[in-house]
């Protein structure tokens, strides 16, 4: 998806080639797609992913049940195995039912619309942080880039999920306790965000101190062009492709992160259940023997969090033959 | 990389002959000397830093006032509670001070169990490093092990599929891991505890758990699990380090004397496969200690990591900011010495700065 639109773009900043080939062929001839093609893994866990973004998005459509309307849950509806009907309400559950009768199919779907929105969003985040302050400072350098750096130097000296933990406190201890619930999600999301921000930045700046001693960038400065001109538009589309790269890692990242807090109970709020608090609900019913509860939340994050890892790698590999 | 290691030997061994040894010593002594300072300058303003954010949210998110006087305090009560503690010198003022409170073991009374912060942190310590200490065993002895087998049998298909496994490891988050090994080893197996610390024994004055069969058995999974991506990363470093080294011009002149396939593994190349390891394995006990927070929550382990969950889901700030100058001087500490121990280790370093 990704590799169509950066190639759209390229495709339309050179009109002035007469006899250009569509976009379409030229993906078709791309190395991209024939590295795509030969790798069975990536096909898979590439359609792994559009499936679970799918299930995500249109989880209301899909989900036969409302686990989160109160109104439509029945207690008796507890504890129905997977694949069976339950004896009381002659209601059918795929993947059974947990302690409150809610139907597991339907709320890995939600959970895995927070998980995805959570880590998409936070991904967003970290990366114009990130892109910004890494563009300021390789292209405006001095002091400034020293700040930057030594934020950048003593946040890495802890590891990302610590800061993030950290950071959902604090923002927990600023906003006010009777909105504590609604703003979690986007609590966990900046903090997750702030945690990820490094990565970015420091290669955004390695790549704009390449650039900016380049001939096109010293052209644009003696026409006048104002810095935030060269930065946004000169320097960045020439630096996308190391930032596409982090951002899938970091997706992956992101995405284990917030299904750890969750899991840890300082993430998601149980009325809006990601795939890390199912997976939290479910470990409390392991002893006890009902094992579809927590098995199939843990599979849809493993085949999420794989599928976007696995990807991420290959996109390295592929954009940047010389890292391999 | 090799035979230029062996030109700048060999030019160390020219020039300590040409100066004499003594003043070379002396010359190294001191660039050790000067690099050992410029270190914990960096360290120290690490410290400070974090100790700054650690000060900002104890001074600016918890309300001391608030907590200590009741409902019915008058405004003199509150005016004469804030010159009492201080609160309204200058920021510099109270940051040295709160500096110079935490020296002495000073964080404030936690809002949640209202126990000293440094009293509480001290008496879940040593839980959370005896469990570090077994998963930084477990992570570098078999680490290490596997790594020199996969690198030993490049094309085996066990070699292979311990390869395969680790990469599926690494990208399993923590938690999930250590549910798994509650359901296969707990609930399926029923050979380990599931959870908790099991028995402890005093020692010095200190409860251990791993001096008791019982606690040493609630260990084990709880420390396996908190090794595992230390342990895979180890074994990646090792195999590339090995397999780097068994390329080296040394060992196949080892090979081309007869040496026997064992020897030249054992005794040659894995020696030199240990600066690295040394390296990554101090830096990587800092994430141990980060990473035992989930551990410690998945095996409700009562250690630093469960107080500081805990902490943040009620929203406890003193001890939130006690512990992150906690960690903050673990790391800082740990840094420097694998710092100083790279530069002792490995010689090239100090010749390289010439």
């Amino acid at each position: 998806m990704d590799n169509q639109s950066s190639n759209a773009v390229e495709a339309q900043s050179e009109p002035n080639v007469v006899s250009a080939p569509s976009t379409l062929q030229r993906w078709a001839q791309s190395d991209i797609w024939y590295s795509y093609k030969r790798s069975p893994i990536i096909i898979v866990s590439s359609i792994t992913f559009t499936l679970l973004i799918f299930g995500a998005v249109f989880s209301a459509l899909l989900s036969p049940y409302t686990p989160f309307d109160p109104s439509s849950l029945n207690l008796m509806n507890g504890f129905t195995k997977p694949l069976s009907t339950n004896e009381f309400t002659g209601d059918y559950f795929l993947l059974g039912t947990d302690d409150q009768g809610r139907d597991v199919f339907s709320t890995i779907l939600f959970g895995l619309r927070i998980s995805l929105f959570v880590g998409v969003v936070a991904v967003l985040f970290a990366m114009s942080l990130g892109v910004v302050l890494g563009l300021i400072s390789g292209y405006i350098g001095g002091w400034i880039d020293g700040v930057i750096m030594r934020i950048a130097d003593i946040q890495m000296t802890f590891p990302s999920i610590m800061v993030a933990m950290l950071l959902y406190g604090i923002g927990k201890g600023l906003i006010p306790p009777d909105l504590r619930d609604e703003m979690a999600i986007w609590v966990l999301i900046i903090s997750i965000g702030l945690s990820e921000w490094v990565q970015f930045a420091r290669t955004v700046r390695g790549a704009t101190m390449v650039e900016r001693e380049k001939e096109y960038i010293q052209a644009g400065r003696l026409i006048g062009l104002s810095r935030w001109t060269i930065m946004l538009r000169h320097i960045l589309p020439n630096v996308t492709g190391p930032i596409l790269v982090i951002a899938t890692i970091s997706l992956a990242l992101a995405i284990i992160a917030e299904a750890t807090l969750s899991f840890l109970g300082v993430g998601a709020p149980k009325t809006e259940p990601s795939l890390g608090t199912l997976i939290n609900v479910g470990r409390q019913y392991i002893l006890s023997g009902e094992w579809w509860i927590l098995l199939f939340p843990s599979l849809t994050l493993l085949a999420l969090a794989l599928s976007v890892n696995l990807f991420g790698d290959w996109l390295r590999d592929v954009l940047n033959p010389k890292l391999r | 990389m090799d035979s230029q290691n062996h030109a700048s030997i060999s030019t160390l061994v020219k020039k300590t002959y040409q100066s004499g040894a003594l003043a070379s010593d002396f010359r190294l002594a001191c660039k050790m000397f000067a690099f050992i300072i410029r270190r914990l300058g960096q360290a120290l303003l690490v410290l400070m830093a974090v100790g700054f954010v650690s000060f900002a949210m104890f001074k600016f998110m918890g309300d001391p006032v608030e907590n200590m006087l009741g409902q019915e305090a008058t405004a003199a009560d509150r005016a004469e509670l804030e010159e009492r503690l201080g609160l309204n010198d200058p920021i510099v003022v109270q940051y040295v001070r709160y500096f110079q409170r935490a020296l002495t073991g000073d964080f404030g009374v936690s809002y949640r169990v209202g126990l000293p912060v440094g009293e509480v942190i001290l008496e879940r310590l040593p839980a959370t490093l005896e469990l570090a200490f077994l998963s930084g065993v477990i992570a570098i002895s078999l680490g290490f092990i596997l790594g020199v087998y996969t690198a030993i049998r490049r094309d085996g298909y066990l070699a292979n599929f311990i390869m395969t496994a680790s990469l599926i490891g690494v990208s399993l988050p923590t938690f999930l891991i250590g549910v798994f090994l509650i359901w296969l080893f707990a609930v399926k197996l029923g050979w380990l505890p599931s959870f908790g610390r099991g028995e402890t024994r005093s020692l010095f004055g200190v409860d251990l758990a791993i001096l008791t069969w019982n606690g040493f058995k609630s260990m084990i999974l709880p420390a396996v699990t908190l090794g595992l991506y230390q342990m895979t990363l180890i074994m990646r470093l090792v195999r590339a380090e090995m397999l780097e080294v068994l390329r080296t011009d040394y060992i196949r002149f080892a090979k081309a004397r007869g040496l026997s396939q064992r020897s030249v593994n054992f005794g040659h190349a894995m020696k030199n496969t240990l600066v690295p390891v040394i390296t990554v394995t101090g830096l990587q006990f800092g994430s141990i200690v980060a990473f035992a927070i989930i551990t410690e929550s998945v095996f409700q382990w009562p250690g630093v990591g469960l107080l500081f969950i805990n902490a943040v889901s009620f929203v406890d700030i003193p001890v939130m900011s006690a512990y992150l100058l906690l960690v903050a001087v673990i790391f800082v500490t740990v840094n420097l010495i694998v710092d100083m121990l790279y530069y002792a280790i490995d010689p090239r370093l100090s010749v390289r700065s010439n």
